[in-house]
């Protein structure tokens, strides 16, 4: 079929994939979290949180995981557009693991040395572990479809910051009931978790993405 | 200035496109090809490949920024848009590893080939027609009918019995698996 005759077919065709803008990745987003609340709702339940959000550290945790998620959330809005480019929207998602170094100088300032071990292991490990990559998959569905209505040239960054953004809001979730606040628990065990979140969404992400 | 002029102009296009402008659409596709043709043909050559498989690489870069017009952001340029796909179409044609990608750039010329090279016969039709082939035969008929036979969506449907709707949805179906079928030889 000779290129004219390839035009005339594209020019026939007047269907088209819904726009890839800030509000779509919205949208997903917030389809999946209806899922990965569900998730929730079924397997964990919330602390106390008008005492619990009083507390500095239980704040902390909530606020890191939600930056986290934030900043890749901008990643992602720029890596599904073909001529998008992570450039500098990359170091805001930076400020999530700076801002948890920061708090987990300040534990170990202010905790006593003999019970650092004990904060770090903490009691819920292994529950960690299992219930972010839980909770953050619905999300992170969500995401690698909205991806799939782009076009990512960078499929393998756009499912690492895809992961970040799914794990982020899993680990938000899971935050919220974790009874385990000190920074560093957080910062031996969330990343873990969020770590294979993302290694599983840039495997996905570069064979679903593929255009 | 004249880069300015063309990318201004396929913008303008594209626009009018959105706004459902058949005639504009069509020039706008006739045009970033003309521009695409040599640039690609630099490229396979540059990469030590026949620069004859250039027009498959032309039209699945218009496959790809028809089907995949909606990441288009209007606010933006449309000319980085356009070289990202080209780009991305010809690194996949090449099957370059990655850390190869950065050798391919679809830029304005920034050396003339020679000129045997550019006038290569065009065999353009050999990957897309054994795609053609591998279609459903419903999407083939309707696609057929429609880019060779250039009948419009309602006379599709009176031939094939079809509605109008079940002609569309089999055009945009076929040209999404001809796009699909890139790179699969």
């Amino acid at each position: 079929m000779k290129t004219e005759n390839l035009i005339k077919a594209m020019v026939a065709d007047r269907e088209a994939d819904g726009s890839v803008g800030p509000g779509a990745l919205a949208s997903a987003v917030g389809l999946g979290l209806v899922g990965s609340l569900l998730l929730y709702a079924a397997t964990l339940a919330p602390r106390e949180l008008s005492t619990a959000l009083m507390q500095p550290r239980f704040a902390f945790k909530l606020l890191v995981t939600l930056l986290l998620a934030a900043g890749a959330a901008a990643v992602v809005a720029r890596l599904v557009r073909p001529d998008g480019r992570s450039g500098p929207a990359s170091l805001v998602a930076l400020a999530a693991p700076l801002l948890l170094a920061v708090g987990v100088l300040v534990e170990l300032a202010v905790v006593d040395a003999a019970a650092w071990r004990t904060r770090l292991i903490g009691d819920n490990a292994v529950a960690c572990l299992l219930s972010i990559p839980l909770l953050s998959a619905p999300v992170l569905a969500a995401v690698i479809l909205f991806l799939r209505k782009g076009a990512p040239t960078r499929p393998d960054l756009a499912g690492v910051f895809a992961g970040l953004l799914g794990g982020g809001l899993g680990a938000f979730l899971y935050a919220s009931h974790c009874p385990d606040d000190s920074p560093l628990f957080v910062a031996t065990w969330y990343p873990l978790a969020i770590a294979g979140v993302v290694l599983g969404s840039r495997i996905l992400a570069m064979k679903l993405t593929r255009w | 200035m004249q880069v300015d002029r063309r990318e201004h102009d396929f913008a303008e296009a594209m626009r009018a496109a959105s706004r459902g402008d058949v005639t504009a659409y069509t020039r706008f596709l006739q045009n970033v090809s003309d521009w695409l043709r040599p640039i690609i043909r630099r490229e396979l050559v540059r990469s030590g490949r026949s620069a004859a498989d250039a027009e498959d690489i032309v039209q699945d870069t218009l496959l790809a920024l028809h089907l995949k017009r909606n990441t288009w952001d209007e606010s933006r340029p449309i000319g980085p848009w356009i070289r990202a796909i080209a780009r991305h179409k010809l690194i996949d044609a090449l099957r370059l590893p990655r850390g190869r990608s950065k050798d391919v750039s679809i830029d304005e010329f920034s050396d003339a080939l020679p000129a045997e090279e550019m006038t290569c016969p065009a065999i353009d039709d050999r990957d897309i027609e054994r795609r053609l082939d591998a279609l459903a035969p419903g999407q083939r008929q309707v696609i057929q009918a429609i880019a060779i036979d250039g009948l419009s969506i309602a006379e599709s449907a009176a031939k094939f019995a079809m509605t109008p709707v079940a002609v569309r949805v089999a055009l945009h179906r076929a040209l999404k698996s001809l796009s699909r079928m890139a790179g699969v030889s």
